[in-house]
């Protein structure tokens, strides 16, 4: 993963800035078609295949390793279609947006000590209110799809984004306390540098102290993804795939590959500020071999995460809309609320 | 003809309350929706459409249209001799058509004042338990699967699979056995039956263990379904809600106990479940445990089986009496029953099909107003209909 | 009349066999006190099935007095019966073998009797003893008309519509007669004997001529 910048540091070759860019915007405009095809592949076909007891797709390459492959293939064949009465520039703009609100995030999640393609101080921040920005891109679609299921998804799913947005930031708040900082590649160091109440055995990773964070952020992202027990927005039994229900073609790829690209920024995400990132505890962070180690780990990680985040998926019935606004505003907030005070509060005292 | 005029009068009455409506809403500034959930739509199983007028998401008013599968067979068996009429009653409820069988050949055999021999009966009773659980036992995942959770169904497909499975070791046919034959069953049942039935009953009570802690336990799935579309019992009576639907809402009425028709229940040690909630969760807590009490019913069904013939004696041709006779059954979706006018002859005069799921379905109208977008999946899901019994 | 524990309650289904005879006689005696008029017969299949036949006017009346007297809650299914013989025989023929429509049998109504040609058809049930009751009631050849039991039983809605559209009846003051099976331009009342089922006009029926004879039956 961010092969290019991994190799600037090691060979030591002085690449100009355009050069580093341009292999950074490729990097991750490889990283997201493969991401989604690896969450895709593994848990949306194969594991909850397994958990639903069937097998799942066998026939496109060795246990159908290949089929999402075909899928996509599939999806770029099909005829664009644009409903009669659609808003046609904005109907046609929605994916996008939502695409490149998942392609934004990517940008400050570190791999390694240099594998990362923006150090930015406010970093967790900025993935956040990046993240945010595909509320707009599905209520663009669902507004000019011109179809009543759409638009009522794409109001189930502003009204449901809008409300989880707070958990989710409240939740990091505890992260960020701890660590003292905003910048993620600063809170992986904190991590692997920190003890817990003097023990550094393992560092700290924050899933340990912050495990009500970790929840929250948890459930929080599972709304953000419009993924059950959260997917009103999408319910395919009552909506019929809500603002996704006129798109075809490459359109619904965008949303399929911004769905699951967005779920792997999340578990990123949440291996990063939670599960101590890139980094191990032992050794020295600074080495240049974690720019290729890093990204194993890393993935190693964000697969747990991701696991954790499917599971959810295939196990629970839906919430109404209305139980899902009470968890957020009278539960979810509340905790988070509580966690930053005790998190607070520790500060303080130790 | 006048009626004709009284019709036309009735529609611009009716168009005319739609106008005033429209004008009551402009006045106070928001504007209702109609949302037209079906024909084709994940939650109606099959093509029941409801046009449904929404303020937000809230109904004001919503009206089931069936008919994209009528096929009228009380039509097409006024021309069919009684064993041809059961292969197409076999395609009413198509998940557990055996039982679609049972009270045609009943109400014939009532007719006809001919007995089918124990064994035969016994046999009907068995079949008609399996078909029971093959057609509950997918209600179960499928309600999951309406609201939300994906992975009930394939369980519930699944273990279903094993009920089908002995089915058709009987009767040759997975979904439409087109068996049971006026006067007893068509062929005795196979060697090795008995066991593997009673395995497959085993199977089925462990899933409706897995079930009730998956499905039942899961709060999320209670708070779905809790204190949704609630049927007082007196309502229910009126619009001839049947069947689990009326047993949720506390009324201790099941016609395998209850009716007079010559099936061997009054032999078998069984209970009749019921709740008093009368909510889309106490319809679906009835289901399972009727589910399960009916693989226990299979199970002593199995263990008491009478020897002897499965065939009472009955001409070759049949020619059923004249007169006119009225058979109900217990059938998965409620009271299923038939009302055959026989004239003596070959064909049945007229055949009034009594389907469970049209009289369940009724109480939509009634029960939908006034709850939000969501619920109707519920409520739909927990009343529970399959199309071909709505349409026949 | 509801109950709300199973376990308790007796299985009565045994005991029921010998005694449902006089319950049933009970029951028809108390319609005709209660319709006095209106009630015009009545017919018994001992163990099995009650019949009455009410007048047309006093149709609602019969399904208050079944509802408030004999305790029917519940509303089973409504239908009619048209006595009509059928003009085409069984349509075991091609329309071709038997091109001219056959002269009508004489009209012969079923259990409680009838003079006319379509008859409704209500089915209520008890569920606290466990009988049920069918009422018929004569529509008069030239007027088709009836009231509408929606007020007595809501889930009379449906089934009248049903009836409207396949025999063409016309229910007094029910709120929205419209098809329910149908779509809104079919002509014609398809349950009707003279309507044709042209699937059956156009080709025979392979049906019940063919009989096989079992190995060493021969045929009488």
């Amino acid at each position: 993963m961010n092969a290019g910048v991994a190799m600037s540091g090691l060979l030591a070759v002085e690449v100009p800035y355009w050069a580093t860019a341009i292999i950074k915007m490729g990097v991750i405009a490889l990283v997201i078609p493969t991401a989604a095809l690896v969450l895709g592949y593994v848990f949306l076909m194969k594991i909850m295949s397994f958990m639903q007891s069937r097998l799942g797709p066998m026939e496109a390459g060795p246990y159908g390793t290949l089929q999402l492959l075909a899928d996509g293939l599939k999806f770029l064949q099909k005829e664009d279609i644009f409903p009669e009465k659609a808003d046609r520039t904005v109907f046609a703009l929605a994916p996008l947006v939502v695409l490149v609100s998942t392609f934004l995030i990517y940008v400050v999640i570190p791999t390694g000590p240099d594998a990362v393609v923006a150090q930015l101080d406010v970093g967790i921040f900025y993935a956040l209110a990046v993240s945010s920005l595909s509320v707009v891109g599905i209520l663009m679609a669902g507004w000019a799809s011109a179809n009543k299921y759409a638009l009522m998804g794409g109001l189930r799913a502003a009204g449901q984004l809008i409300a989880y947005e707070l958990p989710l930031v409240l939740a990091v708040m505890g992260v960020v306390i701890q660590a003292g900082t905003l910048d993620l590649q600063k809170i992986v160091t904190a991590q692997a540098t920190g003890e817990i109440f003097g023990w550094d055995g393992i560092g700290n990773p924050f899933i340990l102290t912050q495990f009500v964070g970790f929840f929250i952020f948890l459930v929080a992202v599972q709304a953000e993804l419009t993924q059950p027990p959260f997917d009103m927005p999408v319910a395919e039994s009552e909506i019929v795939g809500g603002y996704q229900v006129e798109y075809t073609g490459f359109r619904f790829l965008f949303f399929f590959m911004g769905e699951f690209g967005t779920a792997f920024a999340f578990a990123a995400l949440a291996a990063v500020m939670f599960l101590g990132g890139w980094a191990l505890p032992w050794g020295d962070l600074e080495h240049w071999a974690f720019n290729i180690v890093g990204p194993v780990i890393m993935l190693v990680k964000v697969m747990a995460v991701a696991a954790l985040i499917f599971w959810f998926r295939f196990t629970y019935p839906r919430l109404r809309e209305d139980q899902l606004q009470r968890l957020a505003w009278k539960f979810l907030i509340p905790l988070s609320l509580l966690n930053i005070v005790v998190t607070g509060v520790f500060k303080v005292i130790l | 003809m006048t009626a004709v005029g009284a019709d036309r009068r009735q529609q611009l009455a009716y168009v005319a309350t739609q106008a005033a409506d429209a004008r009551l809403n402009v006045e106070i500034e928001t504007e209702g929706m109609t949302l037209n959930i079906g024909p084709q739509h994940p939650a109606t199983h099959g093509t029941l459409r409801l046009v449904a007028r929404l303020d937000g998401e809230q109904v004001v008013e919503a009206e089931p249209i069936m008919g994209y599968m009528h096929r009228g067979y009380e039509k097409l068996a006024e021309v069919r001799t009684y064993p041809q009429v059961t292969t197409l009653i076999n395609r009413i409820d198509w998940l557990g058509s055996f039982a679609n069988e049972v009270p045609f050949i009943l109400a014939a055999e009532k007719l006809m004042e001919v007995e089918a021999p124990p064994r035969a009966q016994w046999i009907r009773t068995v079949l008609f338990e399996l078909s029971r659980i093959a057609n509950i036992t997918l209600f179960l995942g499928d309600m999951a699967v309406q609201l939300g959770a994906i992975t009930p169904v394939f369980m519930a497909f699944r273990d279903r699979e094993f009920v089908l499975n002995q089915i058709e070791a009987v009767t040759g046919g997975r979904f439409h056995p087109n068996f049971d034959r006026i006067g007893g069953v068509k062929d005795d049942l196979p060697k090795g039956w008995i066991e593997d039935t009673k395995q497959a009953m085993e199977k089925i009570r462990d899933f409706c263990d897995e079930f009730e802690d998956l499905v039942l336990g899961n709060e999320i799935f209670q708070s779905r379904s809790r204190g949704i579309g609630i049927v007082p019992p007196a309502i229910g009576l009126s619009y001839g809600l049947s069947g689990a639907n009326i047993r949720a809402s506390g009324v201790d009425w099941d016609l395998r106990r209850d009716g007079h028709e010559a099936l061997v229940y009054d032999q078998l040690d069984w209970k009749v479940w019921t709740h008093p909630d009368g909510d889309s969760f106490a319809r679906y807590w009835v289901r399972l445990q009727e589910t399960r009490e009916a693989t226990h019913m299979v199970d002593q069904l199995l263990d008491g089986l009478p020897a002897g013939p499965i065939m009472a004696k009955v001409p070759r041709i049949i020619k059923v009496p004249a007169g006119e006779a009225y058979a109900a059954t217990e059938n998965p979706l409620g009271e299923m029953g038939y009302y055959i006018v026989s004239k003596g002859d070959l064909v049945p005069f007229r055949v009034k099909i009594r389907s469970a799921s049209f009289s369940n379905i009724s109480i939509t109208p009634w029960l939908l107003k006034g709850v939000y977008v969501p619920d109707i999946i519920t409520i739909l899901a927990s009343l529970y209909f399959i199309l071909g019994d709505i349409d026949r | 009349m509801t109950q709300l524990s199973s376990t308790e309650i007796e299985n009565d289904v045994a005991e029921a066999g010998p005694q449902p005879d006089k319950r049933r006689e009970a029951w028809a005696g108390q319609l005709a006190e209660a319709l006095d008029d209106g009630f015009v017969a009545h017919h018994i299949i001992a163990g099995s099935d009650l019949w009455v036949r009410v007048t047309r006017d006093s149709w609602t009346d019969a399904a208050i007095a079944a509802r408030d007297l004999l305790g029917c809650q519940f509303f089973d299914w409504l239908s009619a019966i048209d006595w009509l013989p059928s003009p085409y025989g069984r349509d075991m023929d091609a329309q071709e073998d038997n091109p001219q429509p056959k002269a009508a049998d004489p009209m012969e109504q079923g259990h409680a009797g009838g003079q006319t040609r379509f008859q409704m058809v209500v089915r209520l049930y008890s569920i606290a003893e466990h009988l049920g009751i069918t009422i018929k009631a004569d529509l008069p050849n030239d007027d088709l008309r009836i009231d509408s039991l929606i007020q007595v039983y809501a889930g009379a809605n449906w089934h009248e519509r049903e009836a409207w559209e396949m025999f063409g009846i016309h229910f007094n003051s029910h709120p929205d007669l419209r098809h329910i099976y149908l779509p809104g331009e079919f002509e014609g009342n398809p349950l009707r004997k003279d309507f044709p089922l042209l699937a059956r006009r156009v080709k025979p029926w392979p049906g019940i001529v063919d009989v096989e004879l079992f190995p060493g039956e021969e045929s009488s």
